[in-house]
């Protein structure tokens, strides 16, 4: 019934490549064995996959520590125990000693209870970000995909130019229009950006449900529209949206970095995040590089694990590479 | 509604008023500027109460257009629907998509050939069953529930109130096609289409369903129209069929003329490629040969012409025209039985 997505031709535009990513996971609600039995099979296969177990594996550990990170910490990360240690000019950045084991960053504050308190900030940005993404793109998708006609036209038309634009790109120029940076607008921004994705998604997976066999056969039972689109269309088309909301936890992570190092995110750096701490360590590139080291590969190895687990998920379900 | 046994005996009474007439039924697919395809082209058929017709013929044939046609399921574009199909009076065909969604479940079914994707996946049985009688009897999800363990009992489904709460996955496609049928038939429609319903499962089971569906017609009387591909089906269970071929009927007849004395060569074709327990041991089926892909249009021959093997050159050259009525008709130049 669903058309599978041709593979991607050497030459496409940036846009033409992100719709084809899109459309490819959402045929895969729509493949034969439906919602279930889809989510069942690809866990039988996920279970022995080693890329998707580490990336897991990461993912979990780091929302644990991030959930008790506040009772792990050593020292209150606003507090600044070292400051007597900070020589602006001969030791900018005190070294590690004892009960401070990363040392501490140019105000005195404890490192590892920063980068520990840190995490949360990320965490909450990101799954933040996420979560305002999905229930937009939710609202949009389900319109366009239910409702069909010039609503689906204008939606659509509106999605494909927001995603011709780098979402880095245009979180950025989103983030910098508003006059006072904050968290939240870092979160609005990179909520905005990831809309369209979600939107898109959302839409073929409904269209793929409207043609489906379970939904003509409600259709001949005289059910009405609503409950068509709320009980038999939308539960259904929900399984790629969940595998895509992991890949763009993780594109949130990195973007919300991005602009807190740019300055865009939180201007309170009592409440740690790591973008910020990424930037603030810049000056002291030459002296104390791990100060920017640190926050640094937190941010990789997280975005890391979203990118495996979610890439192994879309893999899985994608019905192209099921044998 | 009680239909007596009587009524629904190999013989229908013909002097009932139909319940249902097609005619001149055409659907014609593609958007502008593409060459349209007449999937159905000028089907006229009735079905009376307590009647079963069966639209019989190949892949491709149209089958499934025309019982979507005449439920308002084809998809709002793309194609062009012409002619009348009158139940009970009114036009299917005219009503407005609020007004046949209020019929569809309650005066007309339909079920369908595959009863694992028919079914959600992700609502339980108890729930699909029930939301058809509180669509349209008003009843609440807990008076209706008691109402599907009653429904899937009568549909032969054992252990019924442990099903309430099982999801599609979880059941047989025996059962699953059963618990279809117990939705179709939860608000008791005057009219039930089946659109291949046996053809995804296995032989032993597809008796079984036949056989339900044969009990369940002729205890509510139901008036059923089964499509099929497959002339054993009809033989059980049809009173009259009508065979179809590229979009058109070309025979109609009660079931016992149309086995006993076909006249069209289709339906002779279709005929001698059923297997046969008496046939001699060894004996090939003689399928019909060529395909559909063959067809020539019907607007100048007989499109069956290119397989045909009583064709003659007339078969090429002009459209054989319905001889008939609406209870039996043939649409054949040198139809069999005629010296050639
Ligand atoms: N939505 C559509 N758009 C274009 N063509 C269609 C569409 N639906 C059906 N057709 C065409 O109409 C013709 C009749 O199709 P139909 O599904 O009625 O066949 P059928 O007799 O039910 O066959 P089967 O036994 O395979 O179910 C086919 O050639 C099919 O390709
Ligand atoms: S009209 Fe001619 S070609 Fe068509 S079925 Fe009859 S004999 Fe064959
Ligand atoms: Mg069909």
């Amino acid at each position: 019934m669903t058309p599978t997505p041709e593979l991607p031709p050497e030459r496409t535009t940036y846009a033409e490549r992100r719709s084809q990513r899109i459309d490819a996971l959402a045929s895969a609600s729509a493949a034969e064995e439906g919602g279930v039995s889809l989510i069942k099979s690809a866990w039988r296969r996920l279970r022995r996959n080693p890329v998707f177990l580490v990336g897991l594996a990461i993912t979990v550990a780091f929302i644990a520590l991030a959930l008790v990170a506040p009772w792990l910490a050593p020292w209150d990360p606003a507090a600044r125990p070292l400051l007597d240690d900070v020589r602006p000019q001969s030791n900018p950045v005190p070294g590690p000693e004892a009960g401070h084991p990363l040392g501490a960053d140019d105000k005195g504050r404890d490192l590892l209870s920063r980068l520990l308190v840190g995490s949360q900030q990320t965490l909450l940005v990101g799954v933040l970000a996420t979560f305002f993404g999905l229930l937009g793109g939710l609202v949009l998708g389900t319109l366009a995909g239910a409702v069909g006609g010039w609503i689906d036209s204008l939606v659509m038309r509106i999605v494909d130019v927001m995603l011709s634009i780098p979402s880095l790109l245009l979180a950025f120029t989103l983030a910098a229009l508003a006059t006072r940076p904050s968290q939240w607008t870092l979160i609005i921004a990179i909520a905005t950006v990831q809309v369209p994705i979600f939107a898109r998604l959302l839409r073929g997976s409904m269209l793929a449900q409207r043609a489906s066999d379970h939904v003509l056969a409600a259709r001949s039972l005289g059910v009405k529209q609503r409950a068509i689109v709320f009980r038999h269309m939308l539960p259904n088309a929900l399984g790629p949206v969940i595998v895509q909301a992991t890949l763009v936890l993780a594109v949130a992570i990195i973007d919300a970095a991005a602009l807190s190092f740019l300055g865009l995110g939180n201007p309170d750096d009592r409440r740690p995040e790591w973008g910020q701490m990424l930037g603030k360590a810049q000056p002291f590139l030459g002296e104390a590089p791990h100060l920017a080291f640190y926050p640094a590969a937190c941010i990789i190895v997280v975005a890391l694990g979203f990118t495996l687990m979610g890439e192994s998920l879309r893999e899985a379900l994608d019905p192209k590479t099921r044998r | 509604m009680s239909t007596p046994m009587s009524t629904h005996a190999v013989h229908p009474v013909h002097s009932s008023e139909p319940l249902l007439s097609v005619r001149d039924l055409r659907v014609t697919f593609g958007r502008r500027g593409e060459q349209p395809f007449k999937a159905v082209d000028g089907i006229s058929f009735d079905v009376r109460p307590g009647q079963t017709v069966g639209l019989v013929g190949e892949s491709g044939c149209g089958k499934s257009v025309t019982s979507l046609a005449i439920m308002g399921l084809l998809p709002t574009r793309g194609n062009t629907v012409e002619g009348s199909a009158v139940f009970d009076g009114e036009d299917l065909l005219r009503l407005s998509p609020g007004q046949m969604r209020d019929r569809r479940g309650r005066e007309i079914a339909m079920i369908f050939q595959d009863p694992l994707s028919s079914l959600n996946p992700v609502v339980q049985i108890g729930r699909q069953v029930t939301e058809v009688m509180e669509r349209h009897q008003g009843l609440s999800r807990k008076e209706a529930m008691p109402k599907a363990a009653e429904l899937l009992e009568r549909v032969g489904i054992p252990d019924p109130k442990a099903r309430l709460v099982n999801y599609p996955h979880q059941l047989s496609g025996g059962m699953r096609q059963r618990a279809l049928i117990a939705m179709a038939l939860a608000c008791k429609p005057r009219l039930l289409i089946a659109d291949e319903p046996t053809t995804a499962l296995d032989v032993t089971i597809q008796a079984q369903i036949l056989a339900l569906l044969k009990e369940l017609v002729v205890e509510t009387g139901t008036a059923l129209v089964m499509i099929t591909h497959d002339l054993g089906v009809v033989a059980g269970l049809c009173d009259e069929v009508n065979v179809l071929y590229g979009g058109r009927i070309v025979e109609r007849g009660d079931r016992h003329t149309l086995f006993s004395r076909p006249r069209h060569p289709y339906t002779v074709g279709l005929l001698n490629s059923i297997p046969r327990l008496d046939a001699p041991r060894g004996e090939a089926l003689s399928p019909i040969p060529g395909s559909v892909a063959d067809n020539l249009p019907w607007d100048s021959a007989c499109a069956f012409a290119p397989r045909c093997p009583n064709a003659l050159d007339v078969c090429v050259q002009q459209t054989p025209e319905w001889e008939g009525d609406d209870v039996v008709g043939l649409r054949c130049f040198n139809p069999m039985g005629v010296s050639r």
